[in-house]
């Protein structure tokens, strides 16, 4: 690649939904570019670029992070989660589920974000309250929805997840 | 009909849904924009030099290499450069694009574009511009005769870019005689419509050829003007739209495509252009608006008169704002009845960023000043507000606008479903019906505190409504075609945006054709394979486009009969359809026997296709008056300023719901943005120069301003003259939001907002004012 000569690239090694990546990438690259642009796993979004308004959550190591404000050399060893990694085979995670049945989506866009935010917080507070969901999900902006359909999602995903279907 | 599940959500869960963005052409070269540091000036040199030699840098392109191509665009006044020519009209206005292999390097080589300016005045706002000598743009762009179906563009002398009138009656008599006369002005903020996927186009050009993959809601508008610019048969230039990331109306007509189309052809590969947030707000917003309404009502609160004053901030190009400023003067008087009326509108040129749609498409603009200036009349009438509409509104069957299509719903009873839900729930929190009911704002603001249940919080309700001529333009084509199994693909060119129009018209062909949901696969829009689509806007799809796929349908059945009478050797008289199956002599046949049994094999396709233009139900403009009713309720935090919405009601008037879900969808995420446009959304300019280009300091709805209770009701009279009576829903829940919010603040503190949004500062500061007067 043009410009990424060896003073201002680093290898980066670690694992993308399962998959080992070794990579010699720019020390400028973000996560979000390295998913996108060199892995063509497009389901990770951008937009704000500024780490507001959440399209680009991912989850490294289980914590969700903005990818588009991460650089990607600082992966190194890292267990990176993304929408693409969620469902099992054809069994999709109780959480993209629930935004189905919730009918928790318009243009989508900011679909997979909200999805690993909620993943996120479904496995650090399994018993969340609807003021956690909302605390947490306040960092993912909408504007198709209204969010209403949203905070249902994530409740129905949180108590099926607790096996209360 | 019954509610499906979106067709779209497997797509969109799974991170598979692919956008404009996600796309990729092999050898795809990417372009970064250069943009004016300065509001008005003329460019004196372009030095792009160190650029060109900068690391990855294939070409840099600005106005002087353009060559044959075309260099303006703008489909009702073709004023707006691809990259500006000989001076710049705003600060971010591209002046060159910098192509390169990778983004980052394009981005990188821009910073080493240096561009001479000679400054101009700058004039920021609408009022300083209209009233100065300097032109904004030396010369009219409109050739004698020239129209954009009812727009004529002005050829004037200012820097108006556009001005319209609607009158009847005597206005000036009229209100000489008017009991009681109510005056409002109201001004309403440019606002960015924030489609989180920002503006992004792919092109790639070829000799005699090219294809374009972008964001855009109406690919059939951007051919047309792609092939004028490139010299180029409409068949040669192919537009592509993929899932759209938002689009509210900002994504409407022609923005990034030619940039992306003159980099392709200059850098002779396909290149890529994406904005982020700071240019996509640079690229469309939506106009800010000044509204002057003064009402005359005579002694019993009926109107006698309505004069209205528009005046547009339209920023340096007009894009779609002549047009959103005529309909923006049909929407400013309401559903109401108005033996006497003039509405006056201008459209500005300013040094900003330019203006276009944006959901509601002048309706919001208008609706503020209207609906709150019905409000305070309520007051100085001492008639409850709920009752002083009642009063006024039109009914079914009424003219609305004499040559239009008179109203096609009941606006009555719409408001009433507002006030009782509002009452139901002040009720049980125990409020009392008076507290939004007084007469006297202004004189019992005190009181009002001291009744307030919460020490510290006021309250306040209020009800509003609109009434849109949607639907543009009645034409639409589109095509099925039923498989040797029976099962069906549907192609039309509308884009999908969100708001579900691959699954709503997916249920009208699987009605029509008697087939389940899942036997209906939709295509995206693509200009080469999909049929001519006028927009996809104005809250048309399902209505317009869903009486194409009836009409595509008909046809379909149309074309089975002859097939089955000529395979059974009857006449197409003796063949009959009921319930899906053909009738044919011999039987009942499944449409796929009929299709296999005449071409004689396991094969085969049969192909409907349907046209909707000005004639039958669509013959009459508009195609629906989209509806809205909403009431919202607020408690002002009187320490703070800060207002938060404690419940939202709307009343989805869609005639027939296609889908329930999707309609409760697009209403409340319309009046979310509407309450954005009341409470936060603001682009600042200071001087020169935006001062909020992102997302921190423009501040969007987010999960927790979500309103603590909300509403919404559907009401289904299959009075649209869509399929099975519907109507369009998508603008008419934000419509009147912005002005039931204004009223319900004014309700709450004691006086009336007149100047969006309502900040906690802007609130706080009116909070003063009303207690000041209170104690004067």
């Amino acid at each position: 690649m043009n410009g990424s000569h060896a003073s201002t690239s680093t290898v980066v090694r670690c694992r993308v939904n399962g998959q080992q990546v070794e990579m010699l990438v720019p020390v400028r690259l973000t996560v979000a570019e390295l998913l996108r642009d060199r892995l063509g796993l497009t389901g990770t979004k951008v937009s704000c670029q500024m780490q507001v308004c959440g399209v680009c959550t991912v989850l490294v190591d289980g914590n969700p992070v903005s990818s588009c404000a991460t650089l990607a050399c600082d992966l190194d060893g890292a267990e990176v989660l993304t929408v693409e990694g969620l469902a099992q085979g054809r069994d999709l995670h109780p959480v993209q589920e629930a935004f189905m049945a919730a009918n928790a989506l318009q243009c989508g866009y900011c679909t997979p974000g909200f999805i690993m935010m909620a993943v996120a917080l479904l496995q650090a507070h399994p018993d969340a309250e609807a003021a956690e969901v909302r605390e947490w999900m306040d960092g993912n902006l909408c504007r198709c929805t209204g969010y209403a359909p949203i905070e249902t999602a994530v409740a129905v995903a949180a108590s099926r997840m607790r096996g209360q279907t | 009909m019954t509610t499906v599940p979106r067709r779209d959500g497997w797509d969109k869960v799974t991170g598979r849904a692919r956008y404009a963005i996600d796309m990729a052409l092999p050898n795809m070269a990417h372009a970064a924009v250069v943009r004016s540091e300065r509001a008005h000036a003329h460019i004196v040199s372009i030095d792009r030099a160190e650029a060109e030699a900068a690391p990855g840098v294939i070409a840099v392109v600005t106005a002087d290499d353009l060559g044959h191509l075309g260099r303006r665009f703008g489909h009702i006044v073709c004023d707006h450069p691809i990259l500006a020519v000989d001076k710049v009209r705003y600060y971010g206005e591209p002046v060159a694009a910098v192509v390169a292999e990778t983004p980052q390097q394009a981005a990188d080589a821009a910073e080493l574009v240096w561009v001479d300016y000679d400054d101009l005045p700058a004039l920021t706002d609408a009022a300083s511009a209209l009233a100065s000598d300097v032109l904004i743009h030396e010369h009219s762009y409109v050739e004698p005769g020239q129209k954009f179906l009812d727009v004529a563009p002005a050829a004037s002398a200012d820097n108006a870019a556009h001005r319209s009138e609607l009158a009847w009656g005597d206005i000036e008599s009229a209100l000489a005689n008017a009991a009681a006369v109510v005056e409002t002005t109201t001004t309403f903020p440019l606002v960015y419509g924030y489609a989180m996927e920002t503006y992004n186009a792919l092109a790639d050009w070829q000799p005699g050829a090219l294809h374009v993959i972008s964001t855009a809601q109406h690919p059939l508008m951007v051919r047309k003007e792609l092939a004028r610019m490139f010299s180029l048969p409409l068949a040669a230039v192919r537009v592509e739209v993929p899932y759209i990331g938002g689009g509210y109306g900002s994504k409407s007509y022609t923005k990034l495509e030619p940039l992306a189309a003159a980099a392709s052809w200059a850098a002779g590969r396909p290149v890529k252009v994406t904005t982020d947030v700071e240019g996509a707000m640079y690229t469309t917003r939506a106009d800010g608006a000044r509204v002057t309404v003064r009402t005359g009502f005579d002694a019993h609160g009926c109107i006698c008169a309505r004069d209205i004053d528009i005046r547009f901030d339209t920023g340096a190009y007009a894009d779609n704002s002549p047009l959103v400023l005529t309909k923006s003067i049909n929407r400013s008087f309401g559903p109401y009845r108005v033996p006497n009326l003039r509405v006056r509108g201008v459209a500005v040129y300013t040094n900003t960023s330019p203006a276009s749609s944006y959901r509601g498409f002048g309706a919001p603009q208008a609706a503020l000043a209207g609906e709150l200036n019905m409000d305070m009349a309520a007051d100085e009438l001492g008639i409850d507000p709920v009752e002083l509409r009642r009063r006024n509104l039109l009914a079914p069957g009424d003219t609305i606008i004499d040559g239009k299509r008179p109203l096609d719903a009941d606006l009555a009873a719409d408001l009433d479903a507002v006030a009782a839900a509002l009452e139901e729930y002040a009720a049980a929190r125990g409020a009392s019906s008076s507290e939004s009911s007084r007469t006297d704002a202004v004189a019992n603001a005190l009181e009002e505190h001291a009744a307030a249940p919460v020490p510290g919080i006021l309250r306040g309700r209020a009800v509003a409504v609109s009434a849109s001529d949607a639907g543009a333009s009645p034409i639409s084509t589109a095509q099925v075609r039923m498989h040797s199994d029976g099962s069906v693909t549907l192609l039309t060119s509308s884009t999908e945006m969100g708001q579900g129009s691959r699954t709503a018209l997916a249920q009208i062909a699987a009605r029509e054709l008697c087939v389940p949901i899942d036997a209906v696969a939709v295509g995206q829009s693509d200009t080469r394979f999909t049929p001519f689509e006028w927009t996809t806007g104005a809250s048309r799809t399902t209505t317009v486009v869903g009486l194409a796929v009836q009409a595509a349908c008909a046809d379909l059945w149309g074309t089975l009969r002859s097939w089955a009478a000529e395979s059974a050797g009857i006449s197409v008289e003796q063949v009959e359809v009921c319930d899906g199956l053909i009738h044919a002599g011999d039987g009942a046949l499944a449409p796929a026997e009929v299709i296999r049994r005449w071409f004689g094999a396991d094969a085969g396709e049969v192909v409907g296709v349907g046209v909707i233009r000005r004639a039958g139900a669509t013959e009459m403009l508009p195609p629906f008056w989209e509806i809205g009713a909403v009431g919202v309720e607020v408690s002002v935090d009187t320490a703070t300023g800060e207002v938060a919405v404690e419940h939202l009601v709307t009343v989805g008037d869609v005639g027939h719901a296609v889908n329930a879900d999707l309609v409760k969808g697009q209403d409340l995420g319309a009046a979310t943005q509407g309450l954005g446009i009341a409470l936060w959304e603001e682009m600042v300019y200071d001087g020169e120069q935006l001062t909020n280009p992102n997302l921190v300091e423009y501040r969007v709805p987010r999960l927790r301003d979500t309103p603590r209770r909300i509403t919404s009701v559907l009401a289904e009279r299959g009075d649209g003259a869509g399929p099975y009576g519907a109507k369009g829903a998508g603008e008419g829940a934000l419509n009147p939001v912005p002005a039931a919010v204004a009223a319900a603040v004014g309700r709450a503190i004691g006086i009336w907002p007149t100047e969006l949004p309502l900040t906690p500062p802007r609130v706080w500061s009116l909070l003063q004012q009303a207690e000041s007067q209170t104690r004067n």
